[in-house]
C-alpha cells in the first residue's frame, strides 16, 4: 500500500552552492570547540599513553588484540548494551504512544517524574534499587512479613537483571521524548486514511506510523546504545565483580593500574565502535527519513474515551511509574525511616519514621570548610545547567542546521559521526587528557571550575543534535521554497519558516543539556572545586563517609534533587503548552 | 535565549573568584575525602597571611594519576592523600620535593615509609573486619577473632568482603591476607574463604550500607571488610546515639591493614615557603586532632589527643600486617589478577 507522502526531498532541486558556504562557517564554532575540548585533550593523553609502551606503539594493541579475556569483555559490553535498549524502546514505545497521542489529567506531572531518573547519580539508584529489591528492600521486607520468610526471596544485586532494570530505569526517558515527541506531531489523518483505505490497526502500525517514526526511534536507539555501551556506575555498582565491561576496564586500567599504554589501545577500541555504530545509524537513517506534514499537538492529541481506553493507558502508566518511579520513591521513604532493630529478631528490622535527616542537612556539625548548604548545592548546580544549556544549545543549533541542510554532503558524512565520539569517551580519559593538554596559558585551565560546563556540553552536543536534526530535517522544503517564491530573503525564510518549527526540538535539546548538566557525576568529580560542589558531589560526600545520620544525608539530598527535577520539568512542561499555537 | 549569554558570563565571572583578593594564594591538590574544620583552615590563613585553595581531583587513584601526570609542572603548591598503595607511584614519578620537617620528630618511625623524606605521613587508617554485635549475642556464637577463623563452618555465608579491582579497602584487605599468610599461603585462604561462601561485591557502600546487618541498611551479613574506625562512627554517626557501639572491629594480630596517607611539597612549586608552612601545620596538633571527625582517619603525632568517642569505642590493632610500598607497587596488577582467578573465576 503507498501513501500519499511527499517524495523524499534530495529529489527537490535546490540551490547547493551557497547553503554549502553557509554550512561551512556553522560549523566553525562547534568544531573549534571540539578540537581544543576533546581532541586535543584525548589526543595527548592517547599519544602520552602510547608512548610510554616500551615495547613500540604497536605492543597494546596486540595485547588487547590476543586477550581472550578482553574479548569477553567487548562480547558483554556489545550484548548487554543491545538488550538494554531492546528492553528500553520494549517499555518506552507504548509510553510515547500514550504521550504523543492522548491528553489525560497528570499528564504533565508523568513527563517530568519520568525524567527524574536521568539525573540521579549512579550511587543514588544503586541505593535506589536496594531500598526496593536488596536483601533488606521493602520488596523483600514485604514478601519476608506476608510468608514468615527467614531469608530474603529476591537477590536481584549483582547479576545481569540488575543492570537492564537500571538501563531501562535510566534510559526510557529518551524515547518518551524524543520519540513522543516526534510522534505527537505526526498528523493523525495519515492513520485514519490508511484505515478508511481498509488497513488493520496492526498494519497500519507496522506500515505506516513506525515507518514513519523511523528516524526518530532511530536517533534514540542510537544514544541508548551508546550510553549503555559505554555504562560505568551502574556496571561497577550493580553488576558487581564478575561483570565487566569496557569502559570500566578502561577505567581499571587507568586508575588502579596506571597501565597508560593498555588504556590508549581500549580507548581507541571504544572510539572505534562508537564510530562504527553512529555510521551504521547514519546509513540507517539516511533511508528513512520522509519530510513531513507536521502539526500541532493540539491537533493530534485527543481525550481518552471508553473503559478499554482508559484500562490500557492505567496499564501503561502502571507501568511506566512502576520500573521509573518505584526506585526512587523507595529511596525516598527510606529518607523519611530509620530501621529499627527487633530484640531477638534481628532478621526483619521494622520502620520508624523521622525528619531527622532533613534537618540534619541544614547543620554544619563537624564546623567543616567545605559544608554546603543544600540550597548552595542547589544553587551551584543550576548555575552549572544554565551555562551548559547555553553553551549546547549555542554550539549545538548552528552545527545540526547545517546537517539537516546538507544532506550527503562532506559535513553529513564525515563531521556527524564525529559529534558522537564524546558519548564514546569515558570521564576518566578527558579528565586526564585535560591535565596533560591544557597545562599552558592562556589555556591553562586544569584548575579552572570553568571546565565543569565544558565537560557536561561535550557529554550533551550530541544529545543536541540529535533532538534538533530530525526536527529541522522534517520541515518541507516546499514551505520554504513557497516562502522563497513570495520574495522572503534567506534570513527571513529562516525567522519565520524554521525557528516556530524547530521550537519544539530546541526545548527537547535544551532539557537534554539540562538534566545531563544535573546530574553528571564522573567528570564533575575529577574537575570540580570544593567550594562549589553539585549536588551529587554533596550526595557522594554523605554516601562514602560512615554512619546511619550520613547515609540518611545521602537519601535526603537525593529526595531533594528529585524535587528540584522535577519541578524542573514541569516548568518545561508549561513553555510546551506555549509553543504549540506556533504550528 | 537573549539573557542565557549573559547568566554564562555572570557564572564565570562569579566561579573564577574576580572579588578582591589579597596576598599569595597556596593550592593544596588532595582527593575528595579531604575536609577540615573552618576554623582551622581560617587560623593558618591569619598566621601566613595567605588563602587556601583546595583543589580536589577524583579518588585516591585518580588525584595520583594526575599528579603524576603533571609531574614537574604541577597544577598546586602541595599534594596531599597519597596512600602507601599509591606511594611508589608517586615517588617513582618523582613528583615530589623532599622536606626534612622539625615536626617529624613528633612521628613514630613506624610512619616513614619513604626515608627520603619526599612523602611525608599525615594519619593512617585501619581495614579491618567488622561484625555486627547483636547477630552473635542473640545466637550465643563466637565473633570471629582472626582471619583463620573465617574459614570455620559455623561463619558459612557470614562474610561480605569488597572487590580488590575496584575498591580500595578491598585491596588493603588483600593485602592483609598477603602480609598475613605470605605470597604462598594467601590464595590457598582465599581458596576456603570461597568454599565457605563469602561475598564479593564491588565497592564499599554497597557491601556496608546494603549486605552487612550491623549498619543503618540491615543487610543479611553480619561481617564485613570495613575500617578499624567503623564502631565509634557508628555510635557517633547516629540520630540517637547508643551508649555501645552496634558493630566490633576485629584487632588481633595480622587481621588488619594499615592505610598510611602521605603530603609533600609538589616539584616545581613557586611557594616552596608557604607549601612548607602548610606541611608543618598537618603535621601539628591542631591539625592533627581536627582530622579523625573531619576526615575519619587518625593522627600520626603522638602528641594529639583523641577525642573521648574514640577512646571509648575504637580498637587499635598493635600489630597490623605489613606489606611494603616497593612490594606493592611491583605486584599489585599480578596479585589482584590472582586473587581474580582464584576468587571470581
Amino acid at each position: 500500500m503507498t501513501l500519499p507522502l511527499a517524495p523524499p526531498a534530495r529529489s527537490r532541486p535546490t540551490a547547493r552552492r551557497r547553503p554549502a558556504i553557509l554550512s561551512g562557517a556553522l560549523w566553525l564554532a562547534p568544531l573549534a570547540f571540539l578540537a581544543v575540548f576533546y581532541f586535543y585533550p584525548l589526543g595527548s593523553l592517547l599519544s602520552l599513553g602510547l608512548s610510554r609502551s616500551a615495547e613500540g606503539p604497536a605492543a597494546p594493541f596486540l595485547e588487547m588484540l590476543a586477550s581472550p579475556f578482553l574479548r569477553g569483555i567487548v562480547g558483554f559490553t556489545f550484548g548487554q548494551a543491545a538488550l538494554s535498549t531492546a528492553l528500553t524502546l520494549l517499555l518506552g514505545l507504548p509510553g510515547a504512544y500514550l504521550l504523543a497521542r492522548y491528553s489525560f489529567r497528570g499528564k504533565a506531572l508523568l513527563r517530568a517524574l519520568t525524567a527524574v531518573p536521568f539525573v540521579m547519580p549512579t550511587l543514588v539508584v544503586a541505593a535506589g534499587f536496594s531500598a526496593l529489591l536488596g536483601p533488606r528492600g521493602w520488596l523483600n521486607l514485604a514478601l519476608m512479613g506476608l510468608f514468615h520468610l527467614p531469608a530474603p526471596p529476591l537477590q536481584i544485586l549483582n547479576t545481569l537483571g540488575a543492570i537492564l532494570l537500571a538501563h531501562v530505569f535510566y534510559n526510557t526517558t529518551i524515547v518518551l521524548r524524543m520519540v513522543g515527541d516526534f510522534w505527537s506531531h505526526l498528523d493523525p489523518r495519515l492513520n485514519q486514511a490508511a484505515q478508511t483505505l481498509g488497513a488493520s490497526r496492526a498494519h497500519t502500525l507496522f506500515r505506516v506510523t513506525l515507518p514513519l517514526l523511523m528516524p526518530a526511534i532511530a536517533a534514540a536507539s542510537l544514544l541508548i546504545f551508546l550510553f549503555d555501551f559505554t555504562s560505568f556506575g551502574v556496571i561497577l555498582v550493580l553488576g558487581g565483580p564478575r561483570l565487566t565491561t569496557l569502559e570500566v576496564e578502561i577505567y581499571r586500567q587507568t586508575v588502579s593500574l596506571f597501565n597508560l599504554p593498555l588504556a590508549a589501545a581500549l580507548t581507541i577500541l571504544q572510539l572505534v565502535f562508537t564510530l562504527g555504530i553512529t555510521i551504521l545509524y547514519l546509513r540507517l537513517s539516511a533511508r528513512v527519513q520522509r519530510p513531513l506534514h507536521l502539526r500541532g499537538g493540539s491537533l493530534t492529541q485527543r481525550p481518552l474515551r471508553g473503559l478499554r481506553e482508559r484500562l490500557l493507558a492505567a496499564a501503561m502508566i502502571g507501568v511506566l511509574l512502576t520500573f521509573l518511579v518505584t526506585p526512587l520513591a523507595a529511596l525516598a521513604a527510606r529518607s523519611f525511616a530509620r530501621l529499627e532493630p527487633e530484640a531477638g529478631q534481628p532478621a526483619a528490622p521494622r520502620p520508624a519514621w523521622t525528619l531527622d535527616y532533613y534537618h540534619e542537612l541544614g547543620i554544619n556539625r563537624r564546623r567543616s570548610l567545605f559544608y554546603t548548604p543544600p540550597a548552595a548545592a542547589i544553587g551551584v548546580s543550576l548555575a552549572y545547567a544554565a551555562a551548559t544549556v547555553a553553551l549546547a544549545l549555542g554550539l549545538g543549533l548552528p552545527a545540526a542546521w547545517s546537517l539537516a541542510r546538507g544532506e550527503g554532503s562532506l559535513a553529513r558524512r564525515v563531521l556527524d559521526p564525529i559529534l558522537m565520539l564524546p558519548l564514546g569517551t569515558s570521564a576518566v580519559s578527558l579528565g586526564l587528557g585535560f591535565i596533560v593538554a591544557l597545562d599552558r596559558p592562556p589555556l591553562d585551565l586544569r584548575a579552572s571550575p570553568v571546565l565543569v560546563p565544558l565537560a557536561h556540553t561535550l557529554v550533551a552536543f550530541p544529545f543536541v543534535v540529535r533532538s534538533l536534526v530530525p526536527a529541522l530535517r522534517s520541515i518541507r522544503p516546499r514551505l520554504r521554497h513557497a516562502a522563497g517564491i513570495l520574495g522572503a530573503p534567506p534570513l527571513e525564510v529562516i525567522r519565520r519558516i524554521d525557528v516556530p518549527l524547530v521550537g519544539r526540538g530546541v526545548l527537547v535539546a535544551a532539557t537534554f543539556a539540562f538534566l545531563i548538566s544535573l546530574g553528571e557525576f564522573g567528570a564533575t568529580a575529577v574537575v570540580a572545586r570544593p567550594e562549589y560542589p553539585t549536588v551529587p558531589l554533596a550526595i557522594y560526600r554523605f554516601i562514602t563517609a560512615p554512619g546511619a545520620l550520613n547515609y540518611g544525608q545521602a537519601l535526603a539530598l537525593s529526595t531533594i534533587l528529585m524535587a528540584v527535577c522535577t519541578a524542573g520539568m514541569l516548568g518545561i512542561e508549561r513553555l510546551r503548552i506555549a509553543e504549540v499555537g506556533e504550528f | 535565549m537573549a539573557r542565557r549569554p549573559f547568566a554564562l558570563l555572570l557564572l564565570l565571572a562569579l566561579l573564577a573568584g574576580c572579588g578582591p583578593r589579597q596576598g599569595r594564594t597556596l593550592t593544596i591538590m588532595t582527593h575528595d575525602s579531604f575536609a577540615v574544620s573552618e576554623s582551622i583552615a581560617v587560623a593558618f590563613e591569619a598566621e601566613n597571611n595567605v588563602t587556601l585553595r583546595f583543589l580536589v581531583s577524583g579518588d585516591t587513584g585518580e588525584a595520583v594519576n594526575k599528579a603524576v601526570l603533571a609531574a614537574g609542572n604541577p597544577l598546586a603548591d602541595v599534594f596531599y592523600g597519597v596512600d602507601n598503595t599509591f606511594l611508589s607511584r608517586a615517588l617513582e614519578a618523582e613528583i615530589f620535593e623532599p622536606y626534612d620537617s622539625p615536626l617529624l620528630e613528633q612521628i613514630p618511625d613506624a610512619f616513614e615509609l619513604d626515608p627520603t623524606h619526599n612523602a611525608l605521613p599525615v594519619d593512617y587508617g585501619d581495614v579491618c573486619l567488622n561484625y555486627d554485635r547483636a547477630y552473635f549475642a542473640d545466637r550465643g556464637l563466637e565473633p570471629p577473632g582472626s582471619l583463620e577463623d573465617l574459614l570455620r563452618p559455623e561463619y558459612r555465608g557470614l562474610l561480605v568482603v569488597e572487590n580488590p579491582a575496584t575498591s580500595s579497602p578491598g585491596l588493603a584487605f588483600l593485602l592483609a591476607t598477603i602480609g598475613h599468610f605470605g605470597e604462598e599461603g594467601y590464595l590457598e585462604f582465599w581458596q576456603g574463604l570461597r568454599g565457605n561462601d563469602v561475598l564479593v561485591v564491588n565497592d564499599w557502600e554497597t557491601a556496608y550500607r546494603t549486605e552487612f546487618s550491623g549498619s543503618s541498611g540491615r543487610g543479611p551479613r553480619p561481617i564485613v571488610v570495613s575500617y578499624g574506625s567503623s564502631p565509634p562512627f557508628e555510635v557517633m554517626f547516629s540520630p540517637q546515639p547508643p551508649t555501645e557501639a552496634p558493630t566490633a572491629a576485629v584487632v588481633s594480630d595480622g587481621s588488619c591493614f594499615r592505610q598510611i596517607e602521605f603530603v609533600g611539597v609538589l616539584r616545581g612549586t613557586e611557594n616552596r615557603d608557604l607549601a612548607e608552612a602548610w606541611i608543618d601545620f598537618m603535621l601539628s596538633v591542631p591539625f592533627q586532632e581536627d582530622m579523625p571527625l573531619q576526615m575519619y582517619v587518625f593522627p600520626v603525632n603522638t602528641e594529639a589527643a583523641l577525642d573521648e568517642i574514640f577512646t571509648l569505642h575504637l580498637a587499635v590493632p598493635e600489630n597490623p600486617a605489613f606489606v611494603s610500598p616497593e612490594a606493592i607497587a611491583a605486584n599489585r596488577e599480578a596479585w589482584v589478577e590472582a586473587w581474580t582467578e582464584t576468587v571470581l573465576r
